[in-house]
This record gives structure tokens, C-alpha cells and sequence, in this order.
């Protein structure tokens, strides 16, 4: 909402400055979005007097003027053809910037002459197009500040305009006039009394306007009148600068009448070409649905069943509260003109003009809600300007329907308004700044104006204390805590993992992702996911179009970035949601890694190798350590399709409790990802992960034997596909209480064990808890190891 | 005697290796050396001379012996010396790298505001990204035809043919996790809800995905002058200074009632941001007294029960607090962004240890 400061004291006697305007405005709610202060780039030109004028010697078109400035007479050269002896100029000496011409003024020498200095034209100045000649004041003294002069003589041209954000709330300072009330309210001023008598027609009303009984609901009221005989044109100069100060274009008289009093009062207008309008008769009735109308912006619309339409016997002619129609508009050429002033409910047009995708003015005022109850004035006061300015003879006002009721009132709890708000604002105080707004006091009862379509409670009434009291008043209390003495722990389980993990990741060498939680539908497909459930109906564009189905596509996709731009060995992670479904709740966390390259830059001690699976299974086993999951877990194979089939493993506690998936990713799915590979990666559920049972912090006693360990190495020769998991469980069954760990330290595949076999060394390692081992006890457990893990593997001792 | 003394004695010294030495020992102090020799020769001697002769002779020994071990562990320590004489390194050569892992800045945040609200008796909340239009606007005072509505560029979920429930949405705000914890927990209660929010806006200010705070706090007397309170401790804590200035300005969200809009003072001298000086002033974010009618929506009494709310960007005061330039780059995964704007592992924001380093 953009207003100029000049219009706004049309509204509000004050003598506050500009600046105690501004902070009262912010202070408000009415957020000061900017200022443009014309008069500043013009602050140094000064007016002058032209003392005498001669030609040039060397120039027919040039005069070397004597003018008198601040500073004394100076010479100025100057090629206007009006330059000349006696006139009362502006000048701009050496050293002042030049907004027009984008110069700052230096001495020069103008074929031969000294010049010292430069008298402006309006363009020069950008107060106008104009540039003839230089600008003639018709008074004005020698040395004044040319800014002050045009305070004083022309101020529309150095109006300060003021820009200030409106929340939705407040359709009534959409209109200068509400935001004067809110100001007066204030203490910066008081309301001027602005409102014309009614006036009176001299003949009926020649068009007649009927509202359908199902659309009273959308438009309840609707107030016309004919002005005839009216001469349309160019706006005097004060309403045209009135418009161009907020960045409107003047159009002609009557439509500029229109938008002046959409912003002087929040009073969106429309003007008919009387003699346009077909059967002398306006019907406003709900759309049937497929109707058309060309706009005002002569683009075409077609309506939905139940838009509010404005109807004459030739069809639709406007489309109510949103835009008019291009036909019946008026044209320079109009003489006979029928002026609306209708109420359009807000919600109808909301939805009307979103369906439209047309933000007119109007629009933006009735879907926030205009005052039904100055509609009378409103037409009344648009004649009396139209009369003055355009001449004519105004007929009867028509009303169709009635004004509809505004009227309620909520009690004012001043006790409650000091304990909401914490300010100690006296009742007598309270009352006063709701008089102020327009709120009628009965008793303590508020009746709300009708301008203020948002107070809908008790709530607004402190709003309105609250704000007008001015919140920068504000001091802080306290908030007593909630229990005395030390803060308990805040965080659940499942918040706690969150950080465990993240910070475990980073302590594995893994760099944090935050990566948009949707992706494009093949990448999601890649993942099991992409489904219409999941799909957004806006997306921003389609590579945002589905919510992700796991992290992993968002860190190849970071993968594939970082790798264009040079960088191959990469260990990113991501802590965040994945979605399964489009309802709310359908959503889990995950904690996925990605390793792509090498373990890290080549170097002289050659330890730089490729990652492997061995690497993202360590890590993966250390997050799952760190969330507190069980050493002892089963690794299942048969995980998703975006897996190398033969390298990943399912991290279990039973075939359908699954922790954690880690292993290569499938070539195809990087190729579609466009991700240089190999990639290693691990998936971990970290709500799979149960939950300790114990619920105080001792640990159990710490069991130790001094009795000497002893440790024995086996090779068993198996097939190539025997899992050395199912060794050692087997090796650990032998003797529960004995053996304490098995290690598998040795693979060997092939080679003189012939083809599709391999063997696998491991070390058993016996604690003894009661008596030291002897060769015989050893002897026993050995065998039943051999024993055991042949049974289970079909493996032979190798020999 | 002497003379035999002398004479290995002389050897040792000179001997220059362990073989030497060997041969030496053996040809003194060996089953046939020379010792050895005359202690033989003890049998055929007076039991006056052998009383002389035998004590000599093993002085004798025992002195070649120890002049023997002296030298053995000489010529070792010499031996070793020249050893790791050869055994240079180059130790300007570079070391085994070791990765080092860094936490996004949105997650470091996160942990400290979740570590001075705690503080204040505020526990975390969450909520699901995906919700109902309900929770997201209608139970916020925001119902269809608001224009917030249309202001906040919602995304909307897809809907299948034949469901006509309104569609779902993502998300514009952590909000709905307010209405979401009241039915949960109901009043009393102290929450603060951290998580992204989308908003359908691209540009170089704005991301689709974002993250936000709320805090929600509600008591039976529970006032504004309370919620700047907290404001201002909090701002104080976040931004490790000893005091700042807060200004409310009135504003308006439809959730809240009275509303405002919170701006810290600050400078911007040579682009850098110092909070709680200078002569500028930085909105960071929005609050109010929680409407009545939203306490409805969470099914608490507004006749019994007020409180406060607020809500502000994880994002922007992490590019606040840490001179962070760019939104866009938090979503990015750029290498060298994450190492350069990351935290490392152990830096584990904490009140007593501090938020930052």
C-alpha cells in the first residue's frame, strides 16, 4: 500500500514530522516497507535570478547569462531558448549532481567562455518530461533552497510517498483514510472530517439493477446512479499526481475517479458506459458456469458456476468485485456514465479470483472485505467529485438489496488485557484508544466499526489496546521455571539416536547432508518409491516432484554433484525422514552413508585403497554399536533391488527385524544416477533398534578370570559360497561356556583347492573360568569345533 | 699371571666384533683355554700354592669375563648407534590421512537452541512433514479463503481419484506441531518444535525446503512481557553476547493474538553482523500470545489457560550467527561448503562448555 504523505494529511491534521510518522507507522503493525523522498536528490539546487543575457560571441544558440545566486553573480553559459534576461531560474552549481543528465556540474569552458554552473529544466531535474527551456518560476528568492520552494508552491512534486506492508487483517488501511485512524489513534494527529452531503438526483435512474435472491449471499447490496452529459478526459493535475506518486497510470477522468477512491477510502468503484449497457437493466446474478467476458486488462475470461457475474441483455458485462468488461468501460468518448458501488463477499471472491488468476485491486480489497456500510457515501462522495470536474446531472441512486449487518460487540476485559499483554495500560487509557478506532463503548461492551471486519473476539480487542499502546513499551519478565532446581533431561530415546548417530557418522570421517526431501520420480522409482501417494500436485519442478522414499538418491545426487565439480573421494551422510506414504505419519527416520572413491588421497605410504564393503559394514556396525543395538545380529542377504545382488547384507535381530543394510549399490542404479562408481553405502532403522530394557545407569559387574587363555587356529576347507558367519557360530557352539570369541583371520579361494572351493581360517579363543586348561580339555573342545562346523558347512580340516 | 691378564685383557679391548670376542673368550676362559689350562695345573701344586694360585686364577677368570661382557655390550650400543645412524626418515613427509567427518550447520543449531530452551523447561516436539490442512491452517485460524493461504505458496500433496478429502499438504510452518502437542500433552506445557517446512518459492533468498523453530509455552498466566523475556535470553545465549536489545513490533499472524514481529538491534559495519549494537535493527522473527481460538483446536480451555508463540528460521540464524552468505548452499552437499561451514563431531554445543568455539 503506497500513499504520499501530502495525500495522507488530506486525512490527518498533525504536525508530527515525516520520520515520527514513519516509526508510529512500524510501530503500529503498519511495517514501513520504504520511503521515496523526492525532494532529495534536488536538495542542492538553488534558485537564481537571470541579470542580463548576451549571445555568445562565437555561438548563435548560446547566451552567456549574469546570474545572481547565493554565491554572487555567476556567469552561466546556457543554450536554452528561453535562457533571457529577467527570469527567476533554478541552478545547479559546480560540484551538484544532476539526476537527469546524470552528471555532476564542473567550471568549463564553453567555446572560449567560462561557465560556472548550469539553470535546469524539468527533465534535468525528473520532475517532468519537460524540456523546452529552462524552468520559469514565478517567484521565488535569490538563494532559496529550490526544494522548499516547491514545498511551498508545488508540493505533489516533492511529496514524500510512503510504501507500508498490510497484513491481511486490515483491509480498512488499504485505504488512506484507515491508516489516519490508526495514526490519530495514536496521539500523532486528529481524523479530518472528509465526507460530502448526499447528492440529491434530479431524475430517475434510467438503468435498473436487480441482484438474483441466491446471489444476495455474494453480493448483498448493490448501489447505482446515471451521471449524464458528462465530459470525460485527462484528470486535473493534482489527481494525476495523486495516482503516479503510487505507481498508477492515469487512464482518464472517470476511471481515475475510481482508483482514487480505491486507495483514499478502500472503496474499489466501477464505471459503466451508460449507453453500452444493453436493455437498460444490470443483473447480478452466480455464473451457470462457461460464460465469458472480455476484461478491462482485454484478456479473456471464462467463468465457473457460482462466480458472481454483472449481467445485461447482451450477456456478461463485468465480473463482480474482481474485474470489469472491456466493452462496457469507459472510454474518453463517454458522456452517459452509471456508477457502481456494490459489497462482494470476501470468500466468493477470494476463490473467484483464484480460480481466475486475476489480482486486481479490487479483488485484493473485497476478498479482504471492504466497509459495506459506507457504500452510500462512497457513491455519494464519487458523484459530488465527478459533478465538479466532468460536469453532468446525476440521477436517483438505485439500491438493490441492503446493506449487510456489521454489528456486534465483545466485552473488554481490561484485567485480561494486562495479563495477556503484561503492560499495565489503564482501563480509562483502553477505552480511549478503542474510541479512537471507531469502537462504540457501551458500558464494557465494544461495538466493532464496520470497517473492521477482522475483530471477531475478545482477542482482537487486546490486539487493538496492545498495538496502539505500542509494544516497543514492552519489558521483559521473567518466566519462573518449571521446577526448582537442576533441568531435567528434555530429549526422548528416539531424539537422542538422532544426535548419536549424526555425531557418530561425522566421527567416522562422514560429512553431513541436508538434502531437499524431494526428488524426481525416476530417481524415486530407483528406490522403490514414486508413486501418485507420494507425489506433490505444485511441485516447484520436476526434479522435486516426489517425496523421497529413502536418503541414498539425495546423496548420489550430492555425489554426482560433487564429482562434476572434481571431488571423487567422498563419505557423506544424511540423518532425516523418508516417506512410505502421502498420509501424515507416513514417514520414518533413516541414517544412510555413501562412500565413493577411495579411503583417501594417494600417498607415499600407499595407504590409500578403494572403499569397499568392508568399510560402509564397519561403519554401519559402529552407529548400531553407538544407538545401543545387540553385538550379536544376524547378516541376511535379499535386501531391495537398488543392492548389488551378491554384495549387501541385511543387518538382523531374526529374518524380519531388520537394523541396517549395508553393500555395494547396484551399478545400474548409479549409471541412472549418473554417479561415477563403484558406491558403498549403509541404510540404518534407527526406531528398529530396541530399546535397553534396564532402566537404572549400574553397569553389571565386571566378570575376569586370571586364568590363562588359550587360543587355537583352524582351516576348513568349504565350498566357495559357505558364509563364514555360519562357521563361526558354529565354532562358537561347540563349548558356550569355554569358548569366548571366534575370529575369522584368513580367506583363501581356489588355487590348488580346486575350483569352487575356499578356505577359511579362524582362530577359537578359550577362557577358562575355573581351572586352567590342560592339552586333553583342549583336545575335547578342538574336535567338537571340527565337529560342529563340519556338520554345519560340510567344511574338512585342511591337512 | 700378570702377564696372561695383560695379554687378553689388550684383546678385548681391541677386538672390534662379537666374533672376536668369541674366540677370545674361548681361547681365555673356553673348556680349553688357557685359564682352564692353568686351573688343571692346581692338582699338581702344594696345598700352600694352590691356597695362593687358586683364588688368582679365578680372579683372573672373573675379571677376563667381565672385560668380556663389557665389550660384548660395547660393541652392541656401537652396533645399534651405527644402525639407527642409517635409519633415517624423512619425517616432513605427510601422514596417513585420517577423514575428518563434519555436522551440518542446520543440525548444530538445531542442538543449540534445543540446549538453552531446555534449559528454560522447554522439551522438543515433532511432527510429521506431510499434514492435514486441518492441523496446517484450519486449527491455526487460518480457514480456505484466507489470504494467508494463499500467501504461504503451499505445496499440496496429489490426490487419487475418487478422494475428495481436502489434499494434504507439506508443511508451510512447524506450527501445526503446536495443535499436535496440545492434544498430546495438553496444559501446561513448554515445547519447542524444530524441523523443515516448505514453502513453493525459489530464488536467491528463498528454498523450497527450510527449517523452522516454534516455541509454544502455555501456563494459566502466562504473558508477553514473559515471551520477550525468554526472547531476550534466548538471543543473549544463541548469540553468545551479554545483552541485546529486542523490539516488538505489532504485527499479525492469525494464530496469534496480540501479535509481533521481534527485531534484534545489531550493526552491519564492513558486513559483518554484530549483534546487540550499532543502530540497526534485524527481524528475525515472529510471536504472539497464542489465540484463542487455536487453543480450541488443540482442545485446551482459553477461559483457563494463555500462553506465547513463536516461530523463526533455523537456516537464517545459522547464516546470522556463523556469517553463512548463501541459503541455497545448505542443500547443496558441496564438499568444500560442508568442511568449511561444518562442525566437527565432538563440538557438541552444551551450556556449560559452550554453544560455539
Amino acid at each position: 500500500m503506497k500513499f504520499t504523505l501530502s495525500w495522507l494529511k488530506d486525512h490527518l491534521d498533525t504536525t508530527a514530522t515525516l520520520d515520527e510518522i514513519l516509526y508510529a507507522l512500524t510501530d503500529l503493525g503498519l511495517e514501513v516497507e520504504g520511503v521515496e523522498d523526492r525532494g532529495a536528490k534536488l536538495r542542492d539546487f538553488t534558485i537564481g535570478y537571470v541579470k542580463s543575457a548576451e549571445k555568445h560571441p562565437d555561438a548563435d544558440r548560446l547566451r552567456v547569462c549574469q546570474v545572481e545566486t547565493d554565491e554572487g553573480l555567476k556567469q552561466i553559459i546556457c543554450g536554452a531558448p528561453n535562457a533571457r534576461e529577467g527570469i527567476v531560474v533554478v541552478v545547479a552549481k559546480p560540484g551538484v549532481y544532476v539526476p537527469g543528465i546524470d552528471t555532476t556540474i564542473g567550471v568549463g569552458k564553453i567555446r572560449g567562455i567560462e561557465s560556472f554552473g548550469m539553470m535546469a529544466s524539468e527533465r534535468e531535474m525528473e520532475l517532468s518530461d519537460e524540456h523546452d527551456g529552462i524552468i520559469e518560476l514565478p517567484s521565488g528568492e535569490v538563494g532559496q533552497s529550490f526544494v522548499d520552494w516547491l514545498a511551498e508552491n508545488d508540493p505533489a512534486k516533492v511529496d514524500p510517498v510512503i510504501e507500508v506492508a498490510i497484513t491481511p487483517n486490515r483491509p480498512d488501511a488499504l485505504g488512506v483514510r484507515g491508516i489516519a485512524r490508526d495514526l490519530a489513534a495514536r496521539g500523532l494527529g486528529t481524523l479530518i472530517k472528509r465526507d460530502v452531503e448526499a447528492v440529491e438526483g434530479t431524475f430517475p435512474c434510467p438503468i435498473s439493477v436487480t441482484i438474483d435472491r441466491d446471489t444476495l449471499e455474494q453480493c448483498p447490496v448493490f448501489y447505482g446512479r446515471v451521471i449524464r452529459g458528462v465530459k470525460n478526459g485527462p484528470s486535473p493535475a493534482w489527481l494525476q499526481d495523486c495516482l503516479r506518486a503510487i505507481g498508477l497510470r492515469p487512464i482518464s477522468f472517470l476511471v481515475d475517479v475510481t482508483n482514487f477512491f480505491t486507495y483514499d477510502r478502500n472503496r474499489p468503484l466501477h464505471v459503466f458506459d451508460a449507453d453500452k449497457i444493453a436493455g437498460n437493466a444490470l443483473r447480478v446474478h452466480r455464473a451457470k458456469g462457461g460464460e465469458t467476458l472480455m476484461g478491462l486488462d482485454e484478456k479473456e475470461y471464462t467463468f465457473d458456476e457460482g462466480m458472481t457475474l454483472i449481467s445485461d441483455a447482451g450477456g456478461v458485462e463485468s465480473s463482480g468485485g474482481v474485474m470489469g468488461g472491456l466493452a462496457s468501460g469507459c472510454t474518453d468518448e463517454t458522456t452517459n456514465v452509471f456508477l457502481e458501488a456494490a459489497y462482494f463477499d470476501p470468500i466468493r471472491t477470494a476463490y473467484t479470483g483464484r480460480a481466475l488468476k486475476i489480482n486486481s485491486d479490487a479483488r485484493y480489497r473485497f476478498e479482504r472485505g471492504i466497509d459495506p456500510a459506507w457504500t452510500p457515501y462512497g457513491i455519494a462522495q464519487a458523484t459530488r467529485m465527478i459533478l465538479d470536474h466532468a460536469g453532468g446531472e446525476a440521477s436517483e441512486v438505485i439500491v438493490a438489496g441492503k446493506i449487510p449487518a456489521t454489528d456486534r460487540a465483545y466485552k473488554l476485559d481490561a484485567a485480561r488485557v494486562q495479563s495477556l499483554v503484561g503492560m499495565d495500560i489503564p482501563e480509562s487509557e483502553q477505552r480511549q484508544t478503542l474510541t479512537a478506532l471507531g469502537f462504540v463503548l457501551e458500558g464494557n461492551m465494544a461495538h466493532v466499526p464496520s470497517w473492521r471486519p477482522d475483530v471477531q473476539g475478545e482477542a482482537d480487542l487486546v490486539e487493538e489496546v496492545a498495538r496502539v499502546a505500542s509494544l516497543t513499551k514492552l519489558e521483559g519478565k521473567p518466566l519462573p521455571r518449571v521446577t526448582d532446581g537442576v533441568p531435567k533431561p528434555i530429549l526422548s530415546p528416539m531424539q537422542r539416536r538422532e544426535a548419536i548417530a549424526r555425531r557418530t557418522c561425522a566421527a567416522l570421517g562422514y560429512n553431513e547432508c541436508v538434502t531437499y526431501t524431494f526428488i524426481d520420480q525416476a530417481s524415486a522409482a530407483l528406490f522403490g518409491g514414486g508413486a501418485d501417494a507420494t507425489k506433490l500436485e505444485n511441485p516447484i519442478s520436476s526434479d522435486m516432484s516426489h517425496m523421497r522414499p529413502a536418503l541414498l538418491p539425495g546423496l548420489l545426487q550430492a555425489a554426482a554433484r560433487n564429482q562434476a565439480r572434481g571431488f571423487s573421494d567422498l563419505a557423506l551422510f544424511e540423518v532425516g525422514p523418508a516417506f512410505h506414504g502421502g498420509e501424515p505419519g507416513d514417514q520414518h527416520t533413516l541414517v544412510s552413508g555413501l562412500l565413493v572413491g577411495r579411503t583417501g588421497p594417494k600417498d607415499v605410504l600407499g595407504s590409500s585403497r578403494a572403499v569397499d564393503v568392508f568399510d560402509v559394514k564397519a561403519d554401519a556396525e559402529a552407529v548400531l554399536a553407538a544407538l545401543g543395538a545387540p553385538a550379536k545380529v544376524q547378516i541376511l542377504r535379499g535386501a531391495s533391488a537398488w543392492w548389488h545382488p551378491g554384495r549387501h547384507g541385511k543387518i538382523c535381530l531374526g529374518p524380519k527385524k531388520v537394523l541396517g543394510v549395508f553393500g555395494e549399490l547396484h551399478p545400474r542404479v548409479l549409471e541412472a544416477m549418473d554417479v561415477k562408481g563403484p558406491a558403498m553405502a549403509f541404510t540404518l532403522w534407527p526406531g528398529e533398534v530396541p530399546m535397553p530394557r534396564k532402566t537404572g545407569a549400574t553397569r553389571p559387574a565386571l566378570g575376569i578370570s586370571d586364568l590363562q587363555a588359550v587360543e587355537r587356529d583352524f582351516a576348513f576347507v568349504v565350498d566357495a559360497d559357505v558364509e563364514a558367519l555360519t562357521l563361526v557360530n558354529a565354532a562358537m557352539g561347540a563349548d558356550k561356556a569355554l569358548i569366548e570369541d571366534v575370529r575369522v583371520f584368513d580367506e583363501f579361494i581356489g588355487g590348488s583347492l580346486g575350483e569352487g572351493k575356499k578356505s577359511l581360517a579362524l582362530t577359537v579363543r578359550m577362557q577358562p573360568v575355573e581351572q586352567t586348561l590342560k592339552d586333553k580339555d583342549i583336545e575335547v573342545v578342538s574336535a567338537k569345533v571340527v565337529e560342529n562346523v563340519s556338520k554345519a558347512t560340510g567344511a574338512v580340516l585342511r591337512g | 699371571m700378570d702377564d696372561l691378564k695383560q695379554k687378553y685383557l689388550t684383546q678385548i679391548a681391541g677386538a672390534g666384533d662379537e666374533a672376536t670376542l668369541e674366540t677370545i673368550r674361548l681361547a681365555a676362559v673356553g673348556k680349553k683355554g688357557e685359564v682352564a689350562l692353568k686351573m688343571r695345573e692346581l692338582g699338581g701344586m702344594t696345598p700352600e700354592e694352590r691356597q695362593v694360585a687358586g683364588p688368582a686364577l679365578n680372579a683372573l677368570k672373573n675379571e677376563i669375563n667381565s672385560a668380556l661382557a663389557a665389550k660384548k655390550a660395547a660393541l652392541a650400543d656401537a652396533a645399534l648407534d651405527a644402525r639407527l645412524r642409517e635409519e633415517w626418515l624423512d619425517v616432513t613427509l605427510p601422514a596417513r590421512s585420517r577423514p575428518r567427518g563434519t555436522i551440518h550447520p542446520i543440525s548444530q543449531v538445531t542442538e543449540e537452541v534445543t540446549a538453552i530452551f531446555a534449559e528454560m523447561g522447554f522439551s522438543v516436539a515433532e511432527g510429521p512433514r506431510i499434514d492435514t490442512d486441518w492441523y496446517n491452517f484450519d486449527a491455526l485460524n487460518i480457514p480456505g479463503h484466507h489470504p494467508a493461504r494463499a500467501e504461504m505458496d503451499t505445496f499440496y500433496m496429489h490426490r487419487a481419484e475418487g478422494d475428495n478429502r481436502p489434499p494434504h499438504v507439506l508443511r508451510t510452518h512447524t506450527s501445526p506441531v503446536q495443535i499436535r502437542s496440545m492434544e498430546a500433552m495438553g496444559a501446561p506445557m513448554r515445547i519447542i518444535c524444530p524441523g523443515g517446512v516448505y514453502r513453493a518459492d525459489y530464488d536467491h533468498t528463498h528454498t523450497p525446503m527450510f527449517h523452522q523453530v516454534e516455541g509454544l509455552a502455555i501456563d494459566r498466566d502466562i504473558s508477553m512481557a514473559n515471551l520477550k523475556w525468554v526472547l531476550e535470553e534466548f538471543v543473549k545465549a544463541f548469540f553468545e553476547v551479554d545483552g541485546v536489545d529486542l523490539r516488538f513490533r505489532a504485527s499479525h499472524f492469525p494464530f496469534t493474538e496480540p501479535s509481533a514481529e521481534v527485531d534484534i538491534r545489531c550493526s552491519w559495519e564492513g558486513g559483518t553482523l554484530k549483534v546487540g549494537e550499532g543502530d540497526d535493527w534485524l527481524e528475525i522473527l515472529g510471536s504472539g500470545m497464542v489465540h484463542p481460538k487455536v487453543l480450541k483446536a488443540g482442545g485446551i480451555d482459553p477461559e483457563s489457560w494463555q500462553g506465547f508463540a513463536f516461530g523463526m528460521g533455523i537456516d537464517r540464524i545459522a547464516m546470522l550467527k556463523y556469517g553463512i552468505p548463501d541459503l541455497r548452499a545448505f542443500f547443496d552437499s558441496d564438499l568444500r561448503w560442508l568442511r568449511h561451514y561444518g562442525f566437527a563431531s565432538l563440538d557438541q554445543p552444551t551450556l556449560h562448555g559452550g554453544l560455539s568455539r
